[in-house]
């Protein structure tokens, strides 16, 4: 029996590579993505970040909304505990900084979290089912685009006032479009795919085809996504606040503070500096992140 | 054993698949053409036998194979596996028949869910279909089943992109085999493969043929493939069947001047029989499958086409061993 | 005469897995109005190859050794001057044709700037020289195709309108990398009918690669059988084909079902394809080969002349292979 032999030499030959445990796709990125050094360092700077805004109120001997009547426009001294300076209030700029970085932070994660889950859902949902209701559900993600978003998150404003939620919905409502978009391709692509007839040729139910085939399979690029969809957000909050569409006063963000030290710069050019360096650090690093993870995670696409 | 007294396993009548596709140019309300991928085959497998369908990429075998294990929904006609209609089946019933038919794919890499484990991979349609089976059952099955096709159980952990595209089909022909089916349809099952894989691949599926009892539809378009494996091979041109017959009488006569055609542009391994033959080369193109050509569809690049053959369709004649689809076959037969 | 003479080829590539030798010491010599197969499977570096020799090499490979095109060195030559051979002396034909015409461009509008730009032709001489061209490559309505785009045109008109293209400057060399792989039986025949008689009616020297014998069988009178990137058989085609002298040829020749004779059970070569990052050491093919000694686990065979046409890479006795077939 010539075949048997055949086999018999396949498998002889398989145990050559006697490892048993596999590595998964999520292995391979993982090690790609740690050997990206600028996606490293900026996730290194960027924890740096999120530790000093969680922390940095409890250092300070100053709280956010203190007003220091003895240091008003002061410049940044070690000797004083005012260490970024303070703004045109005397409030202390390392404690504001830190409390903005939270809800900056927060306000982007946030965010994007909301974006990717009715992206993610809207998406895949449309690419999965296809035919009437992949059409009923592109056309009103088509409606919606249309749709003048600074106009409704103005009118959301004034109606309800300015309220951190606000701001989630506002910007929430504007940024899932794309991903569903994005996620809608991918499903549709995979969908095309051989092991998702296969599977349908034994009879998966659909449920287990979403949760199964295609979404592990569009996680990766929602990732990507979403790392990049951060640092939108939180321009987009900055650009709200900016407008004083933002938080309520005596509460702030990077945005505001951004805001205030603009009007500032000419006396004070620390007010713009410190949080502007913030910022910029953040989106840099949020952005290269999500490089790292796109070259990581789909490594023929560079 | 005559085709008689066989079982008959399929009977696929009068299959027609066609698609709706937008026109040129076209408004949004104008009526969508019709693309006939299939356009009416009949075909029989019995029980044990391997029935070989070639053709040209656009002659719509693997529409064919993918009607017939419901992936495509038939336009009309029947599909009958043993008796029943598998085109009038709803979801549930279908099930039942699902763990008799199984499926080989073109692609070995793209056919195996990245992200699952091949252990997984193949359990999956025990999984699916058999969620009584205790978990140790399963997985007992999948390695029993991982050695019959060459490959070592204690890989099960391994991912796809960790084997290589031969190993990948394996995978795959596992998976196929793991519900025990009784057909298993092949769709281009070698031709992603390196030539020294695709032989061990085409004699596993032989092998594992004999022991289990199957029986295979083998989608090709490689006649040397098809002609290897098949006892009986149905050639396939622009969406019909134009000659079907046991392998051994349709390749030692081929009636069909297309099957001559085809059969002349093999190319042999043999420097000596390759300077001497001939090769008749097709004129023109293949016509549009929107807007097929009257009458027997190949007239427009037949060599012995005549008037007649633009308007009279040609329906499958001759014996049970050999049938072909040309209007003008006594002539061209008689010489 | 000598038209390209390659001693010594070699190309390797850095990837973050470790360096890999994707060709290894290869050397052959073609003709004018010669054709040579380059036979392998996927992996095997027959399409490295040619690329390494065109400056067609990835970023991160690395080519050495020397490939002399008309007594000229071709390998690192400055850009300017390869252009120039690429475009008047040797022409390259593709898998996927596609990838080598400008999908936004009239047919007619791209052979025409090939002449313009490198035969000084004015636009209108350019265009009838086109049309000519492709009747030549049997394009039916040449005149009408000039004005289509290339999506228009069906898979085997589209490799004609690569030929036309490859053959617009009179190449000496045509290099053509797997040509019909893509394309079903009968156009096959048709593109490599027109490429014999192209061989003919102009004594252009053709490189093929392919994986398929029977196209080698056909078109080409030398063969160069590859596996690992590394020669195993080098030798006419009557020779590779009834007299392999290298376990490899002999394999392979043994597993491709034959259209002309019945089926039997298919000898097959066991194993897979090796990793090019983790050969083994010696002779690349061990691990699949049949008459496999321990010599072959030590020391890969150096390639030496079996006859004075032939060369081969392999510790086995060649005679006894021969009485074996």
């Amino acid at each position: 029996m010539l075949s048997t032999t055949a086999n018999k030499e396949a498998v002889e030959n398989f145990s050559e590579q006697l490892e048993v445990k596999g590595r998964s796709l999520w292995d391979d990125a993982r090690r790609r993505f740690f050997n990206n050094r600028a996606a490293l360092t900026s996730l290194v700077i960027l924890s740096l970040i999120t530790l000093f805004v969680v922390v940095g109120p409890m250092l300070s001997q100053f709280a956010f909304d203190e007003v220091d009547w003895g240091a008003m426009h002061a410049a940044p001294s070690l000797a004083s505990g005012h260490y970024f300076g303070t703004d045109a209030l005397g409030r202390d700029l390392f404690v504001r900084i830190a409390m903005g970085g939270q809800i900056s932070l927060m306000v982007g994660v946030l965010g994007a979290l909301v974006a990717v889950l009715i992206g993610t859902l809207y998406g895949a949902t449309a690419g999965f089912v296809g035919g009437r209701t992949d059409r009923v559900m592109m056309r009103t993600l088509e409606i919606l685009y249309s749709f003048p978003f600074m106009f409704f998150v103005i009118l959301l404003v004034t109606f309800f006032g300015r309220n951190i939620l606000l701001i989630f919905i506002a910007i929430g409502a504007v940024s899932w479009l794309d991903m569903a978009r994005i996620v809608r391709g991918q499903t549709l692509s995979i969908k095309g795919k051989e092991f998702v007839e296969a599977a349908t040729v034994y009879g998966v139910s659909k449920w287990a085809m979403i949760t199964r085939h295609i979404v592990p399979n569009v996680l990766g690029i929602v990732a990507v996504y979403a790392t990049l969809l951060v640092p939108q957000m939180i321009l987009f909050e900055s650009f709200l606040s900016f407008l004083g569409l933002g938080v309520q006063e005596p509460m702030t963000s990077w945005g505001s503070l951004l805001n205030e030290g603009a009007q500032t710069m000419e006396i004070a050019l620390w007010q713009l500096m410190v949080p502007a360096v913030f910022m910029v650090t953040t989106l840099f690093c949020f952005n290269f992140i999500g490089d790292g993870l796109r070259d990581a995670l789909d490594p023929k696409d560079r | 054993m005559t085709i008689a007294e066989k079982e008959l396993l399929l009977d696929v009548q009068d299959l027609k698949v066609h698609f709706q596709i937008k026109k040129e140019n076209a408004w949004p309300w104008t009526k969508p053409a019709d693309l006939k991928a299939v356009n009416g085959v009949d075909l029989q497998l019995y029980a044990g036998e391997t029935l070989g369908v070639v053709g040209e990429s656009g002659c719509g075998k693997s529409t064919l194979a993918r009607a017939i294990i419901g992936l495509i929904k038939a336009t009309e006609g029947n599909v009958l596996w043993l008796g029943k209609d598998l085109t009038e089946l709803d979801d549930k019933a279908l099930r039942a028949t699902r763990s008799d038919i199984q499926m080989i794919f073109q692609d070995p890499l793209a056919s195996l869910n990245p992200r699952m484990t091949i252990g997984d991979i193949i359990a999956e349609p025990l999984r699916t279909l058999r969620p009584d089976i205790p978990k140790q059952e399963v997985s007992d099955r999948v390695q029993a089943m991982m050695m019959k096709v060459g490959l070592l159980p204690n890989l099960v952990n391994r991912y796809p992109h960790e084997f290589s595209g031969g190993q990948c089909q394996r995978i795959g022909i596992a998976r196929a085999l793991i519900l025990e089916p009784k057909l298993i349809i092949c769709d281009e099952p070698v031709s992603a493969l390196d030539v020294s894989i695709q032989a061990q691949v085409v004699n596993l599926l032989k092998q594992l043929q004999r022991e289990m009892n199957l029986s295979l539809i083998f989608i090709a378009h490689d006649l040397s493939v098809v002609k290897h494996i098949s006892d009986r091979v149905v050639v396939m041109y622009l969406g019909n069947a134009v000659e079907v017959g046991s392998a051994e009488a349709l390749f030692a006569n081929p009636q069909h001047p297309y099957t001559q055609a085809l059969m002349s542009a093999v190319p042999i391994p043999d420097p000596n029989v390759e300077k001497s033959k001939e090769i008749q080369l097709l004129e023109g193109e293949l016509p549009s499958p929107i807007n097929p050509p009257s009458g027997c569809v190949f007239h427009t690049r037949c060599p012995h086409a005549d008037a007649g053959c633009a308007e009279e369709i040609p329906s499958l004649r001759g014996s049970m061993e050999h049938q072909s689809a040309c209007l003008r076959l006594e002539e061209l037969q008689a010489g | 005469m000598t038209l390209l003479n390659v001693k010594d080829l070699r190309v390797e590539f850095t990837t973050p897995e470790g360096a890999v030798t994707a060709v290894n010491d290869l050397n052959f010599s073609l003709n004018a109005g010669e054709t040579l197969g380059i036979v392998g499977e996927s992996g095997s570096g027959k399409t490295q190859t040619v690329c390494s020799m065109m400056g067609l090499l990835a970023k991160n490979g690395i080519v050495s050794g020397s490939a002399k095109f008309k007594g000229q060195e071709i390998l690192g030559l400055p850009e300017r001057e390869l252009n120039k051979i690429r475009a008047e002396k040797i022409a390259m034909i593709f898998q996927d044709p596609m990838t080598s015409l400008n999908p936004y461009m009239k047919v007619g509008n791209q052979l025409a700037e090939v002449l313009v730009k490198h035969k000084g032709m004015s636009k209108k001489e350019a265009l009838a020289e086109a049309v000519r061209m492709l009747d030549a490559v049997k394009i039916p309505e040449a005149q009408k195709r000039l004005n289509m785009y290339p999506h228009e045109f069906s898979g085997g008109m589209r490799q004609r309108v690569m030929i036309a293209m490859a053959l617009l400057c009179s190449p000496e060399l045509l290099i053509a990398d797997e040509p019909t792989t893509a394309l079903d039986v009968t156009v096959q025949a048709q593109i490599l009918a027109l490429l014999n008689e192209l061989k003919r009616d102009f004594n252009t020297a053709i490189i093929m690669i392919t994986h398929d014998l029977g196209v080698v069988a056909g078109a080409c009178d030398k063969v160069l059988v590859m596996y690992a990137g590394r020669t195993m058989e080098y030798g006419s085609a009557d020779d590779i084909f009834y007299r392999p002298t290298h376990p490899y040829s002999e394999g392979l020749l043994k597993a491709i079902p034959r259209l002309d004779s019945a089926g039997e059970e298919l000898p097959t070569i066991p194993g897979n394809p090796p990793n090019l990052l983790n050969l083994p050491s010696g002779c690349p093919f061990q691990e699949r080969c049949h008459r496999v000694q321990d010599r072959c686990r030590q020391e890969a065979p150096a390639l030496h002349n079996f006859d004075a046409e032939r060369l081969r890479a392999c510790h086995a006795d060649a005679n006894q292979i021969l009485e074996a077939s």
